[in-house]
């Protein structure tokens, strides 16, 4: 069944008629586990990879390292959902190493993101420091490389 | 001045070029043209290979290696033997590093023919298989498989052919250009036959990595001590072009197979010997992607050849079909030109693989997905007119 998933992984949009055909596992059985999936959470969302860069937007994207003071029982998770729940946030994540969560923020140009850093997230409660680094060139997202693959060298026919 | 007038080898001229050659340059001269008849991975060689490969290059491994090959890569090779089939030949004088499985190939029936020895060879098979018997001096003997029967080798089809004259019975599992997968009751059965008649088994197992119904059974489970295994590089890893293979086979004709080497290729070029062995160990996730990869294309284009009524089993191993065309009412060569000139779809004619082969056409799937669908409706189209 992780079949399944592997190609919607890779392509978000195939029907459970096209994912029979490419597992061999029976229609019905592809449409009641991705409904069953959908149900508990092991498909979040349905995703499209864009390269911004190639469509000609000028999003600015920084990667964050956010020092706090955890709290008394609750360690990182109080201050890390605060966090989280910014819309410039894409993703949080707890690291290890000296600052605590890497945080990724998304927006119009540089001086949105510096803001948001400065007077936002700064701000929040327990964090201590904050250390920001902009994103200057994706050359692979979501396990997915962004250059321009390489051209087919294999002649027409071989044995 | 005029060239010498004294004839050439006349085994070498007697022997027809490749089909697959025809249809190479008709195919290359077109724009646009889908190809399903490349016989090699679409995927590119796996990246931790080719950045030791660099790597090397950058630190000089520009060198000949020894004869038989780096003792490290043919030690991988034959441990990697022993772990995943039970089968185990010594690094160090049954394990020999080739410049593909094509020179392995060569090797093996150099050393093992004398002229006038026949050679089974199966088919259709691989397109060098009768030439390379026919230069090392032996006869080969063809012998048609049955595609109602999954081109299984049936032992009673194989023990017909068997003379006094017989020194060996050839084959491929997985088989290009059928896909099949011999089976270890068959492969166990030949072995029998190869003891009976004192014959060797030359087995190519270069697809061994891409099949997909469980494991993969070598030929030499059955039969170590008269089983030569060819295997290497090429298709299971994406690495073609890097010429890398190898063959095990008992001490005394691995040894001549030796001999043969140093005086013509000396070694396997140094730096593909290290990227082989870096796939060795590290590239298995990137193999196992590639054959999940090949087997959804696999269901999904034979099942669209299939509705087109071009009868076509889902093969067990490597990354071609073979589907019949009779009910187009074509033959095969008129079937591949066709397509190719009408809707720009390569595939090759069965015909070029042997006489049994005519009905049908090797399609390989080494292509991305929607290329494939494309190709379907293209071929739809062409059946259709």
């Amino acid at each position: 069944m992780r079949e399944i998933l592997t190609v919607l992984e890779s392509d978000a949009h195939a029907s459970a008629e096209r994912i029979a055909t490419l597992t061999g596992i029976d229609e019905a059985t592809v449409r009641e586990h991705i409904a069953a999936w959908e149900a508990s959470g092991v498909i979040r969302r349905y995703k499209t990879v864009v390269d911004w860069d190639r469509f000609g937007d000028q999003r600015v994207t920084a990667f964050v390292d956010v020092t706090v003071a955890p709290e008394r029982g609750r360690g990182f998770d109080d201050v890390a959902e605060r966090i989280a729940r910014f819309r410039e946030i894409r993703a949080v994540h707890l690291v290890s190493g000296a600052q605590d969560l890497r945080v990724e923020v998304e927006g119009d140009s540089m001086k949105e993101v510096a803001d948001f850093v400065a007077q936002k997230l700064s701000g929040v409660d327990r964090v201590t420091a904050t250390s920001t680094h902009f994103l200057l060139r994706r050359y692979k997202d979501d396990g997915q490389l962004l250059t321009d693959p390489e051209p087919d060298q294999r002649l027409s026919v071989t044995p | 001045m005029s060239a010498p007038q004294k004839p050439f080898s006349r085994t070498v001229a007697a022997i027809p070029p490749s089909g697959i050659r025809k249809f190479f340059d008709l195919a290359q001269s077109m724009q646009g043209v889908i190809s399903l008849g490349v016989g090699e991975p679409d995927f590119p060689t796996p990246w931790s290979a080719r950045e030791a490969a660099i790597h090397a290059l950058e630190h000089g491994a520009t060198t000949y290696t020894s004869n038989s090959g780096l003792l490290e890569l043919r030690e991988a090779i034959t441990d990697d033997l022993a772990d995943r089939y039970g089968v185990r030949y010594r690094a160090a004088d049954e394990c020999l590093i080739t410049s593909g499985v094509s020179e392995g190939l060569d090797l093996t029936l150099r050393a093992l023919l004398n002229p006038g020895d026949e050679v089974i060879v199966p088919e259709p098979c691989y397109v060098a298989y009768q030439p390379c018997v026919a230069f090392a001096g032996g006869i080969p003997v063809p012998v048609a498989l049955d595609p109602g029967d999954a081109y299984r080798l049936d032992p009673a089809i194989i023990g017909a052919a068997i003379t006094e004259n017989t020194k060996a019975i050839l084959f491929g599992s997985p088989s290009n250009p059928t896909g099949s997968a011999q089976s270890a009751a068959d492969l166990e059965a030949l072995a029998a036959l190869a003891r009976e008649h004192d014959l060797w088994l030359i087995s190519d197992e270069i697809y061994d990595r891409l099949t997909y119904h469980g494991t993969h059974t070598p030929a030499a489970v059955s039969a170590p001590e008269r089983t030569v295994t060819l295997g290497g590089f090429s298709k299971s890893y994406a690495m073609t072009g890097w010429r890398v293979g190898y063959a095990c086979a008992p001490e005394p004709l691995a040894q001549l197979m030796h001999r043969i080497h140093q005086y013509t290729m000396l070694c396997a070029p140094h730096m593909s010997q290290i990227a082989a062995l870096e796939a060795m160990r590290t590239a298995q996730d990137d193999v196992d992607e590639m054959v999940a990869d090949y087997d959804r294309r696999r269901r999904l284009f034979s099942k669209g050849l299939d509705e087109l009524g071009l009868t076509c089993p889902v093969p067990g191993g490597a990354f071609y079909v073979f589907p019949s065309i009779a009910s187009t009412g074509m033959t095969s060569e008129e079937f591949a030109e066709g397509l190719l000139t009408q809707e720009k779809v390569a595939v090759v004619p069965g015909n070029v693989f042997g006489p049994s082969g005519e009905g049908h056409v090797r399609c390989s799937y080494a292509t991305a997905l929607p290329q494939l669908e494309t190709a379907l409706e293209r071929i739809a189209r062409f059946i259709g007119s």
